[in-house]
């Protein structure tokens, strides 16, 4: 991926450019600790990390509204953290406690928040894609002109049902954004290996939906194309497909010891075109933030990070009873 | 203050792992995110890396070593400032993780242990359908359902109906009769032939406060949707905590029709009951279908509701009233009887009231129960009627293994074993995908002679 310019004068306050290096700061930092913490056999299971891909929804969340929904795949740390949600309450849910989003009957890919229309955290390749349509045909119906960001990877690409909701949502013009996070490996496969037509987002203009390529390495770049899908969804002129071409450091999952690439094509990604690196360069060359300003960014994070963990080992795990609870929403009498 | 590198648990199951080569020295500065080791576990070398940046005072296990417990402390990693001498080498303890011994405390009372001593009939609510009196007409199972459903649309706007030809067409078996002129097509709504798509977007629609009504041209093609039904619609609101779920209604035709051969022609029933998160009701009369379509709409939950082509066009005596519902979880009792309990639901009932009519002219006296909803399952009723005529005889379309009959079975072995004169007889269809052929689909149906024959073998006739 060759490094692109978007945005030469990027229309950005520094207030909001520090924004974006504080919220990609804390779900790195926050996921550098969730991986320390299943080391220490604290979460089990299934743990997918974000490291890489920061800029992504760090980017789509600078260009959403209030009352605007998201719902993703089980890589979904980062999308929880973006959109506001507690890291408390996400780390607890990933060491299965009481305390966690789900009361931890969820685990760190079935996270939900109703407040902040956050709607998953799904662990069936691409069901989250027809999901998110029909989360926005709920908007359309309802008559309000809120916009669904429906996240998928690479991987799901390739599945039937991503289409089978493109065409719906087409012939309906949801307000859907959909976005493809192109970290360029399903899980060990490579976009190379899996499809002969790896420009994903062109595969919408078969159904009629427009879209484009966004450099996810880039938080302005991914912010720009965001307000754009947005802005077309808003206007009635929905679906959009932004296909945001981006990286991820560590591997598919805890166990997946990422042999199917270099360790220098990771190196060189993180040395050259590391999303926060990236702002932390333009905020320090445009005199935006000074070194100690930065670093008091650094320690906050680390506290709420530190403060999280401790949170999440000390919440106790969800009372017995909760095995039985949650299974039926109650009938109300009418 | 020195901190401990412990030996992290790289997959889901590892215990204990090699440390196989150190990637540095004792003295090195580490940044977060710096491979620090190569560790093998049962299934891969994988690259540990740094969390925290600091200095490595000290390596406390040697590359090479194996079976290194997961937790403990392979290195000690200093802050800026600390020296080497600083390192207090008695708290290379590891922090435990928790045990998981909630495993071993008694699960809460949902598994009771089996009373020695037979229990006493259960309480069922036995009251009847309507008031006496109420004025009735007849209807087909058709127009109940369609009623069912246009009620429910006029009483709430969240509802809405999607399927494949619901609207203009009138419906596929024209259920939908009517409703597009009546509510428009905002909300009777033609989708594509994509039942996997559009089973999605309804999920995602009630996951957003909506609630769809999802047509399914039949059952069968719902097997291409059934992930959704399953995975979203189903778990959602035990994975969010109690936070959302669907409330919605997936129904259709299922079962067989006739001779439209294999792949159109299977029953569903014993599938969607086996899961928690789902209720799943399967009508037999034109009551019932409107009654429990009702219901289904109004609950919060995801609802399977399987219908019968062959008895769309029958028809039954429906009340007058302006909101007739009929409860999940309550069964009907067609005739009362002595000798024997049929317990069946959907078309099933077709075959056990007709057997029951035979039996009579012999002198046998059949109890038949319609359980009209398979979760929640009335259980209590099949029970208390077993109690009283110590046999019964299942019947339903749908294959013998894992059938909707071995579970009734079980749940008498269960509850009422020592009530029991002669074993619980399950018919069901025969053990083969359906023939064409119109002999053999007869074949392999279930049939009134073969519930008639149940019978007799337990009741010794």
């Amino acid at each position: 991926m060759a490094p692109r310019k978007s945005a030469k004068k990027p229309n950005v306050s520094a207030e909001e450019l520090k924004a974006y290096y504080r919220d990609m700061l804390l779900i790195r930092r926050f996921e550098e600790k969730a991986g320390q913490l299943y080391g220490m056999g604290l979460i089990g299971g299934f743990c997918h990390l974000y490291i890489g891909q920061e800029a992504v929804v760090v980017g789509l969340e600078a260009a959403a509204e209030e009352g605007d929904k998201r719902i993703t795949s089980y890589r979904d740390h980062g999308h929880m953290l973006a959109c506001g949600m507690d890291p408390n309450g996400v780390m607890a849910e990933l060491t299965g406690r009481e305390g966690g989003y789900s009361k931890g009957k969820g685990g760190s890919m079935h996270m939900f928040s109703k407040e902040k229309h956050f709607y998953g955290g799904h662990g069936i390749v691409a069901a989250q894609v027809p999901l998110g349509a029909g989360l926005a045909f709920s908007d359309k119906y309802k008559g309000n002109d809120r916009v669904t960001f429906t996240y998928f990877g690479d991987g799901a690409a390739n599945q039937g049902q991503v289409y089978e909701a493109y065409n719906m949502a087409e012939i309906w013009n949801l307000p859907v954004v959909f976005v493809i996070e192109n970290n360029q490996y399903a899980m060990g496969t490579s976009t190379k290996r899996s499809t002969h037509s790896p420009s994903y987002w062109e595969r919408g203009a078969a159904y009629g939906i427009k879209g484009e390529e966004v450099d996810g390495m880039d938080v302005l770049a991914v912010k720009a194309a965001g307000q754009k899908a947005v802005e077309t969804c808003r206007a009635g002129k929905g679906p959009y497909i932004l296909e945001i071409k981006t990286y991820r450091y560590r591997g598919h999952s805890m166990s997946d010891p990422a042999k199917y690439r270099t360790r220098e094509e990771v190196q060189k990604m993180r040395d050259e075109r590391d999303p926060i690196e990236n702002v932390r360069s333009m905020l320090l060359t445009g005199k935006h933030a000074t070194e100690d300003d930065l670093k008091a960014i650094d320690k906050e994070i680390k506290t709420i990070v530190n403060e999280s963990a401790e949170f999440a080992k000390t919440s106790p795990e969800p009372a017995l009873e909760e095995l039985w609870t949650d299974i039926y929403a109650e009938v109300e009498e009418a | 203050m020195a901190t401990e590198i412990l030996m992290p648990a790289l997959s889901p199951t590892m215990e204990e792992g090699t440390l196989a080569k150190w990637l540095v020295k004792e003295g090195d500065t580490v940044a977060s995110g710096d491979i620090m080791a190569e560790i093998e576990t049962d299934k891969a070398t994988m690259e540990f890396e740094a969390v925290d940046e600091g200095t490595i005072g000290k390596i406390l296990i040697a590359e090479g070593t194996e079976g290194v417990k997961v937790n403990t402390a392979i290195a000690i990693l200093l802050e800026d400032g600390e020296s080497v001498d600083d390192i207090d080498t008695s708290a290379a303890t590891p922090e435990a993780a928790p045990a998981a011994d909630a495993g071993n405390e008694a699960a809460p009372a949902a598994t009771e242990a089996p009373a020695s001593a037979p229990p006493a009939a259960p309480q069922t609510d036995t009251s009847p359908d309507w008031p006496e009196g109420t004025a009735l007409k007849e209807q087909t199972v058709r127009e109940a359902l369609r009623d069912g459903m246009a009620e429910e649309m006029r009483r709430d706007d969240s509802v809405f109906l999607m399927g494949e030809e619901v609207a203009e067409y009138q419906g596929a078996y024209k259920i939908s009769q009517g409703m597009l002129d009546e509510f428009g097509a905002k909300r009777v709504i033609d989708t594509p032939i994509t039942e996997h798509g559009f089973a999605g977007i309804a999920t995602g629609a009630a996951f957003g406060g909506l609630r769809p009504i999802v047509e399914f041209m039949t059952f069968n093609f719902a097997m291409q949707a059934i992930d959704q039904i399953i995975n979203s619609a189903a778990k959602t609101l035990y994975m969010s905590g109690g936070q959302m779920g669907a409330p919605m209604v997936f129904r259709g035709p299922n079962g067989a029709a006739a001779r439209v051969g294999a792949q159109h022609s299977q029953d569903y029933a014993a599938w969607y009951m086996q899961v928690p998160g789902l209720k799943v009701a399967m009508p037999y009369s034109a009551s019932d279908y409107k009654g429990l379509m009702k219901t289904a709409i109004r609950d919060p939950n995801p609802v399977i509701f399987l219908e019968n082509e062959i008895l769309y066009g029958r028809s039954f005596d429906v009340p007058e009233l302006d909101d007739y519902t009929v409860p999940f979880g309550k069964a009907r009792i067609w005739r009362e009887g002595s000798d024997v309990s049929i317990v069946s639901f959907g078309i099933g009932m077709s075959y056990a009231l007709a057997a029951a009519d035979r039996l009579a002219e012999e002198g046998i006296s059949a109890e038949v129960i319609d359980l009209r909803t398979l979760r929640p399952m009335d259980t209590g009723s099949i029970i208390k009627s077993v109690m009283k005529t110590n046999r019964c005889v299942t019947v339903e379309e749908g294959w013998p293994q894992g059938s909707v009959g071995n579970y009734i079975s079980s749940v008498i072995m269960q509850e009422a074993f020592d009530y029991l004169d002669a074993p619980v007889i399950n018919c069901t269809g025969k053990d083969v995908p359906m023939p064409y052929a119109a002999n053999l689909e007869k074949l392999a149906l279930v049939t009134t002679d073969e519930v008639v024959a149940a019978v007799k073998q337990v009741t010794y006739k």
